[in-house]
């Protein structure tokens, strides 16, 4: 037996076939359907997303901030001023050393 | 009125998946045939053609309309069936001894008088499979491309993205394989 002969006419009856074009009923709506449960997520929508419903609270705090800060009377007595304290805690060794004979 | 290619994909780069479908339905019987030539069960048949889809749809960004819709479509298409032959190797390395009959006698036909038996008998065409399936996954591709669609090695390289020189190499080692092929045939038969 000749392979040579043999491979040539076994290609030849391969070329004869014309393969089968024929698609099952509704593939396409299946591929669709297939397609919509897959859709791929968009991380830059997601985040976009998640940083706007961020920003109604972060606002919604600050205006009642704002407001507690506005409405709340300022503190006048000397013993409430935080700026005074922070003095005397900071100068509270110099003043030791003065006093001290 | 309806919509083109052009208009349909650019409906689906901007998020309407639902123009896919005519693309789908317009390509998909060339997209079964080239999946035909490979896998021979239907299930196959139908992964095959279902996993091109996906990627085409995966990869949409990816086409600039320089060519084609169908052209890059058919590439997807036979490097998808590249990754199947890859992925179900087997039978390879099976015996010639379970031929059926119109095999066997085809055979001794042709072993008798190699001229006289009509190409396209169904027999041939059965044992033609049974080799292409021993073959290895580049062989089965190239023989099928180059030997049985025809094609041009340039047309091959564009198809499967490998190197004109790499076809022109794998083509040769393909045509030694199945010659390598057909000789144990004909040992295991006629030895």
């Amino acid at each position: 037996m000749n392979p040579l002969e043999l491979q040539r006419k076994l290609i030849a009856a391969a070329r004869t076939e014309v393969p089968d074009d024929r698609v099952p009923y509704a593939f396409e709506k299946r591929i669709t359907a297939l397609l919509a449960s897959r859709v791929v997520p968009d991380n830059l929508a997601m985040w976009m997303h998640g940083l706007w419903r961020a920003a109604v609270p972060c606002v919604a705090i600050t205006v009642l901030l704002g407001a507690w800060a506005f409405f709340t009377p300022a503190a006048t007595t000397n013993a409430n001023d935080l700026s005074q304290d922070f003095e005397n805690t900071l100068l509270a060794s110099a003043d030791q050393g003065d006093q001290t004979p | 009125m309806e919509r083109t290619e052009a208009e349909l994909i650019a409906a689906v780069l901007s998020g309407d998946a639902a123009s896919f479908e005519p693309l789908v339905q317009k390509y998909s019987p060339r997209v079964f045939a080239t999946a035909r030539r490979y896998a021979r069960r239907e299930s196959e048949v139908e992964d095959i053609a279902q996993e091109v889809w996906l990627k085409a749809f995966g990869k949409l960004k990816s086409f600039r309309g320089e060519a084609p819709f169908e052209h890059w479509l058919m590439r997807m298409t036979v490097r998808t069936c590249y990754d199947f032959l890859r992925g179900h190797q087997r039978n390879r390395e099976s015996s010639f001894t379970d031929l059926s009959e119109p095999e066997t006698d085809w055979l001794d036909r042709f072993a008798a008088a190699p001229d006289s038996e009509p190409e396209n008998a169904d027999a041939a065409k059965l044992l033609i499979g049974r080799i292409l399936e021993k073959l290895s996954p580049p062989a089965r591709l190239v023989i099928t491309l180059l030997e049985i669609e025809d094609r041009s090695v340039k047309e091959i390289a564009e198809l499967t993205g490998w190197s004109v020189p790499l076809v022109k190499v794998r083509a040769f080692r393909a045509r030694g394989e199945m010659r390598k092929i057909l000789a144990k045939m004909a040992r295991e038969k006629y030895l």
